[in-house]
């Protein structure tokens, strides 16, 4: 069995078991992904980033390195500059000061965005709408075929030829995500994606998110709200305050993770109390 | 047999027709009711002629030839006119919507020029042009020329930017961004635009033709009032009337065809 499908395997069984997970067993079955295991991902500097808007400092410096295929969760308070980060690593805007540089020279379909709206076409297909994340692509003879196969790996294939005015909200953000996924991106950026959907197509978006970051092993940078989502998907969370990374926390535990099991919610204690400040405590609120 | 027992078979003979036949049930009450006043004497012929009176008119004139010919004149004055008003301001609009300078240079005269009524310009047109075709012409072209711009102008300009941006991020060009992003969420409103189009293109038609033609159907009614045919002036009346019913269906077909996406089009 090679290493790709072992991992797909113990994802697969992730969902079904309710027990509580044996770390021993999942360490042992490879559900972290080796170091050897290369990933198609692109790794990630960021130096001395700073961004104003007018007199507005929101970004005061910024140094953080991602290495390829790392998952990282940025989370902090409302305005503190999250998505501002978010649109400058993915060349939506311009640093005012600083520098991000990738790994590799990239192309523009390498750098994939999701936002927390779909921002689908309501006027084409789901299909076309896939086939729209090819870039210049899109006019190739067999992208109607990878949107297809685009579709199916978010499970959406027999919604290929529907309005997008017809499906629900997580059907939609999954159309995003095919869309963002068609071109074989080689770093993701999410924006609150799931920011918008109930608790319940939240966790299986969760799920989704976290099988083809597994599968395609992108680099992936996922801005939330929600610290529980952040511990249950990331390698890593940052913290953001005052404009900088005020904590840089390593979420050293085993894949696939259980959700509710004590070191997840320890940890998901810990960022709280980190992001509410000293005195307060995240679990009386 | 209780009504309880009748009701779903009046349900299931109604429902599939409710569609087609609903909406001519009032037309069709209101003529009956207008035939039985003629006939009764209620309503003098001098004052209105019945329905049957008017048909027979019609009958007449199109006997003769003459209804085809002036309705084919109005018709064509009302297309050619559209086409022309409109493809201006569609092009304006599209201009003004999709550049800043454009808009800046073009649009705050187009403002003031639209605050004047285009019918009080006839005098000036009629100076202008005399009686002919381009008299028509111009002024139904002025009068469509507005509803268009402003519609294609304000579709355009609300077009949600988060999906310009998209388009953006996923590499379109200016043309393409056009064609899958901007032109179809601009077109509901270009619709709009359209649909108020046609009832000025008519109203303007009319009055043009009953003030300076030398045919039409304008012309047709003026000329019947002088003779005191007041069967061929109701006659006229009623023809613009299914004109503009007609114009205004067509839209609407079209609308439905390519608005299909659009929740308000969609089949349940
Ligand atoms: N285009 C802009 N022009 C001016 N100010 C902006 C712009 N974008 C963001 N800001 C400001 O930058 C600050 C950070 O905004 P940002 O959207 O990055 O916050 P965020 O962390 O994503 O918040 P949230 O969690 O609520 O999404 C805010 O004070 C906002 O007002
Ligand atoms: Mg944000």
């Amino acid at each position: 069995m090679t290493v790709q499908q072992s991992l797909r395997l113990s994802h697969a069984d992730a969902q079904v078991i309710d027990a509580p997970v044996d770390f021993e067993q999942a360490l042992a079955t490879q559900a972290r992904r080796p170091a050897e295991q290369k990933s198609r991902g692109l790794s990630l500097t960021i130096r001395g980033l700073r961004k104003s808007f007018g007199s507005n400092e929101v970004l005061r410096g910024v140094d953080l390195h991602i290495p390829a295929g790392q998952f990282v969760a940025i989370v902090g308070q409302s305005g503190c500059g999250k998505s501002t980060l978010l649109r400058l690593i993915a060349g939506l805007d311009a640093p005012t000061v600083g520098t991000i540089s990738f790994g590799e020279e990239t192309r523009a379909e390498d750098i994939r965005v999701m936002f927390q709206e779909p921002r689908l076409l309501p006027w084409a297909s789901v299909l076309s709408n896939v086939e729209v994340g090819l870039g210049t692509d899109r006019t190739s003879a067999d992208a109607k075929a990878r949107a297809e196969s685009a579709l199916t790996e978010v499970g959406l294939a027999e919604k290929r030829d529907q309005w997008p005015s017809v499906l629900s909200g997580g059907q939609k953000q999954r159309v995003a995500l095919a869309r963002a996924l068609v071109s074989h991106p080689r770093v993701l950026a999410l924006d609150e994606p799931l920011g918008a959907l109930d608790a319940l197509t939240r966790i299986s978006m969760q799920q989704l998110l976290g099988r083809v970051w597994h599968d395609q092993t992108f680099t992936s940078i996922l801005v939330t709200h929600d610290v529980s989502e952040a511990v249950a998907l990331a390698d890593r969370v940052l913290v953001i305050e005052d404009g900088r990374i005020a904590h840089d926390i390593n979420v050293d535990i085993a894949r696939p993770r259980q959700r509710g099991s004590a070191d997840l919610a320890a940890l998901e204690g810990s960022i709280l109390r980190n992001l509410l400040g000293p005195g307060a405590d995240a679990t009386g609120l | 047999m209780s009504i309880v027992e009748i009701l779903p078979r009046v349900r299931s003979f109604r429902l599939p027709r409710i569609d087609g036949l609903t909406q001519w049930i009032v037309p069709l009450v209101i003529l009956l009711v207008w035939q039985a006043a003629c006939v009764t004497g209620y309503v003098p012929a001098r004052v209105m002629p019945a329905p049957t009176d008017v048909a027979l008119a019609g009958w007449k004139l199109l006997v003769s030839g003459e209804l085809a010919q002036n309705i084919w004149v109005s018709f064509w004055r009302a297309s050619v006119g559209f086409l022309i008003g409109g493809s201006i301001g569609f092009a304006f609009g599209l201009a003004n919507g999709l550049s800043q300078l454009s808009s800046k240079l073009t649009d705050t005269t187009l403002q003031m020029v639209r605050n004047v009524p285009h019918l009080a310009l006839i005098p000036l047109v009629i100076l202008w042009f005399g009686i002919d075709e381009s008299a028509k012409l111009f002024l139904v072209a002025l009068g469509v020329f507005f509803p268009i711009y402003l519609n294609t102008l304000h579709g355009i300009r609300t077009v949600d930017p988060q999906l310009i941006e998209m388009g953006r991020i996923y590499g379109m060009r200016n043309s393409e961004l056009f064609r899958r992003v901007i032109f179809p969420g601009a077109l509901p409103s270009i619709f709009v635009g359209v649909r108020f189009a046609l009832g000025i293109m008519w109203l303007t038609l009319i009055v043009a033709e009953t003030i300076a033609a030398s045919s039409g159907l304008g012309y047709m009614a003026m000329q019947a009032r002088e003779f005191m045919q007041i069967d061929v002036v109701v006659l006229s009346i009623l023809i613009y009337a299914l004109l503009g019913k007609v114009a205004d269906s067509a839209s609407r077909a079209l609308e439905r065809l390519t608005l299909s996406w659009h929740p308000a089009f969609q089949k349940h």
